[in-house]
């Protein structure tokens, strides 16, 4: 069930372009990666869905309604430049920035003391800003954006000024938040974690969408039929083999197995393949090299660059 | 509006929360304070110095007529004394040497020697007391004279009236000028309390928008409100802190002021009252002779020849929208820049009015109906400051209501430009701005 979408949606500033007609769709429950090189229109785009800005022309929709001013309590939103009022009591702080969200007084200071308890900075409640470690400081900021439950969470690289440790438990409160009905658009350089997290991507690049779809589908799209071979045998023996029907990327020969790496030229079946095979070595396994995301964000890129 | 209830209260309880606030606002009335009570202690411990004086009276008019006056003695001496002291006063007993001409009756001239500086009071004392009885022995001659036997009843009773008549005239004089003095000292302290306040709060803005970007928590506030709603809440929040500190200050003031007063005991405020008198009088001779000694209510009543709830009223608007005037003007720099060289350079333009209307507040105070005083008034940037120069001293209507109908337009006009340029600049980091870029920013869209 789509929860918010961005339709045919033009942002130009001065005379720069940055936004052309973009339409997103995100579904509910899911988590959406907003993905392209810098200055390609994320944050713009971002910003008009948290109403910061509005678009030229075209429109966003929240719940199929056409959002105002008055959705944005529903948003949580967490900007990839962040700070807290440095002279400010961090306890008092996220109160404001809870009740700015509208919430009350009391359930500001009832839902906070929760998550501070969870993220384990209750101590910290009393403390200025100023004397907190930066991945302290994310976790607060992480805090304020999700405190008043709102249904629809953007965030914008989350991951940066995190040890592993802390990313990983932030990785796994952005799962469970989806999990209990939130709705995520995800924004990150970090391809790795996309492949982890989001369920739906959106490739934007020089102001134009390029690439839209469910993950799994975008880079099995990328895919070059490139096959990763474990063998026992001689690679000379299976590189004659196969060079005539298969080109040969790479190998890597150990004492225990060897590796090929081969790509399909023509319309040869891995069946095919795997019976030229036989004779010459014996199989250990056979998998199709799926692209990782970064191989798509670059490819995808490279291409759009290109035309 | 719910919203900029809300940060309303926070900026003003962030704000005033501050302990230099807190010792700002506390130590002001106690300097002050500190101040008037010496300036007291100064006047009673003034002048209770004994000193006699002595008199060679050559024209033999004055037959040890001088009355002992406060703690100043006199004593008449002959000529040979005279002779002795006048190369030798310092080993004397006496403070000062007054010497009386033979001519005095015609050429009203007299000599006082002395050692050190003689206090200007104790001159006044002493040419009144010489005047005045040349005054009446001249009047006596004429009783003589004319041999009317009652004369001086008559000279008297016909000056009761003539009195009587120069009073009611020159006591309208002089409490125009006494009130002139005191419009002055309300119109200078008026004109730069609301130079000082707008200056100082308004700049309070600047410096919260600026924080507010530095710190880049600027972009979760405004997903959550208005760039308006910001700027409103924090604009009246400063402003709340700016009342509460006056109100603060009268209450201490009142109560600092009140307790000076116990301090020094009733007797020495009568007694600080009339030293006062008595210099007044001095000064005025001729209207001490006539008028009752209640100086301190004559005072009061002058006070309350001003139109206090005029001034009060003014004083209030010209505040309140001057202050609007300059903390959106300033909080829209706050905004438009990212780093304190620029906001250096960008300040300066925007507060120059207001520091070129403080220059002319003392030209303004002693001529408030010369064209600078004028053109100052009612130009908007300039008026808060000058107008409230002006208005002690009474102002012709249309030009009040003209002054302050062209402020609020111009303060209507600014804040949506300064709204304009906020919302732009919030968001905008690492951009040199420049007057001219910012004209820009006013013509975008939307």
């Amino acid at each position: 069930m789509e929860i918010f979408s961005a339709r045919n949606v033009n942002k130009v500033f001065a005379d720069t372009k940055a936004l052309t007609n973009v339409s997103i769709s995100v579904n509910e429950q899911s988590i959406f990666g907003l993905l392209g090189p810098n200055g390609a229109g994320k944050t713009t785009l971002i910003r008009i869905i948290n109403q910061i800005t509005a678009p030229d022309s075209g429109e966003v929709f929240l719940s199929g309604r056409k959002m105002t001013r008055a959705d944005i309590g529903q948003i949580g939103y967490l900007p990839e430049e962040r700070g807290l009022y440095k002279k400010m009591k961090i306890g008092d702080q996220a109160i404001y920035l809870a009740q700015l969200k509208g919430m009350s007084r009391h359930d500001a200071i009832k839902n906070l003391k929760v998550w501070f308890e969870k993220f384990e900075i209750m101590a910290w409640w009393n403390k200025n800003i100023e004397e907190l470690s930066k991945g302290m400081q994310q976790k607060v900021q992480f805090i304020t954006t999700i405190v008043h439950k709102p249904r629809l969470l953007i965030f914008d690289e989350p991951f940066s000024g995190f040890d592993p440790i802390n990313a990983n438990l932030l990785k796994q409160e952005i799962l469970q938040l989806r999990d209990n009905g939130a709705t995520i658009i995800f924004s990150t350089h970090n391809m790795g974690s996309v492949e982890e997290l989001c369920d739906h991507i959106a490739l934007i690049n020089k102001s134009v969408k390029i690439e839209d779809g469910p993950t799994d589908e975008i880079r099995e799209k990328y895919k070059s039929n490139i096959f990763e071979v474990k063998y026992k045998g001689d690679f000379a023996m299976v590189n004659n083999a196969l060079s005539q029907q298969i080109k040969v990327l790479s190998h890597i020969e150990n004492s225990r197995e060897n590796q090929i790496t081969v790509q399909h030229v023509n319309g040869k079946s891995n069946n095919d393949l795997i019976k030229s095979l036989i004779p010459v070595a014996e199989i250990l396994s056979f998998e199709e090299k799926i692209p990782s995301m970064n191989d798509v964000f670059i490819k995808a890129v490279g291409e759009s660059n290109k035309r | 509006m719910n919203k900029t209830l809300i940060i309303l209260k926070n900026e003003y309880l962030k704000r005033v929360k501050k302990k230099s606030f807190i010792i700002l606002t506390l130590l002001v009335p106690f300097l002050f304070a500190g101040m008037f009570a010496l300036i007291i202690f100064l006047s009673i411990n003034n002048d209770n110095k004994e000193r006699t004086i002595a008199v060679f009276d050559e024209s033999a008019l004055f037959n040890n007529e001088f009355k002992e006056e406060g703690f100043t003695k006199y004593e008449f001496i002959a000529k040979d004394k005279y002779d002795k002291l006048r190369n030798n006063l310092k080993g004397s007993e006496f403070y000062a040497l007054l010497y009386i001409p033979q001519d005095i009756y015609s050429n009203n001239t007299a000599q006082l020697v002395s050692e050190n500086q003689v206090p200007m009071e104790l001159n006044d004392q002493i040419q009144r007391k010489l005047s005045r009885f040349i005054e009446n022995d001249k009047r006596q001659k004429i009783i003589n004279e004319t041999q009317i036997p009652d004369l001086e009843k008559r000279l008297a009773d016909t000056k009761t009236w003539v009195t009587l008549k120069t009073l009611k005239i020159s006591e309208s004089g002089e409490a125009q000028k006494s009130s002139s003095a005191i419009a002055f000292i309300a119109s200078y302290a008026m004109g730069f309390i609301i130079y000082f306040f707008v200056f100082m709060y308004g700049a309070m803005v600047m410096r919260g928008v600026m924080e507010e970007k530095k710190s880049r928590i600027i972009e979760v506030i405004i997903s959550s409100v208005k760039p308006y709603e910001l700027m409103a809440g924090k604009i009246i929040g400063t402003a709340l802190v700016g009342l509460t500190q006056v109100a603060i200050w009268i209450v201490l003031g009142f109560v600092v002021l009140v307790g000076v007063q116990g301090f020094f005991s009733p007797e020495s405020a009568q007694q600080m009252g009339q030293s006062i008198m008595e210099s007044q009088q001095q000064m005025n001779p001729a209207m001490a002779q006539a008028t009752e000694p209640n100086k301190v209510l004559e005072v009061m009543e002058m006070i309350g020849n001003l139109n206090i709830p005029l001034i009060l009223f003014c004083f209030v608007f010209y505040f309140l929208v001057g202050y609007l005037l300059y903390s959106s003007l300033l909080g829209a720099v706050g905004a438009a820049v990212d780093n304190d060289e620029d906001s250096q350079q960008m300040v300066f333009p925007v507060t120059f009015p207001l520091i070129l209307s403080i220059m002319v507040l003392f030209p303004i105070s002693r001529n408030p109906e010369g064209p600078v005083a004028f053109w100052f008034s009612i130009i908007p940037l300039t008026s808060p400051v000058a107008m409230m120069a002006r208005i002690p001293y009474g102002i012709p209507t249309w030009e009040l209501l003209l002054s302050m109908f062209l402020l609020v337009l111009m303060t209507v006009g600014a804040i949506a430009a300064a709204a304009k340029i906020y919302r732009i600049g919030l968001l905008m980091y690492g951009k040199k701005v420049n007057l001219k870029e910012l004209i820009k920013w006013l013509r975008y869209k939307n």
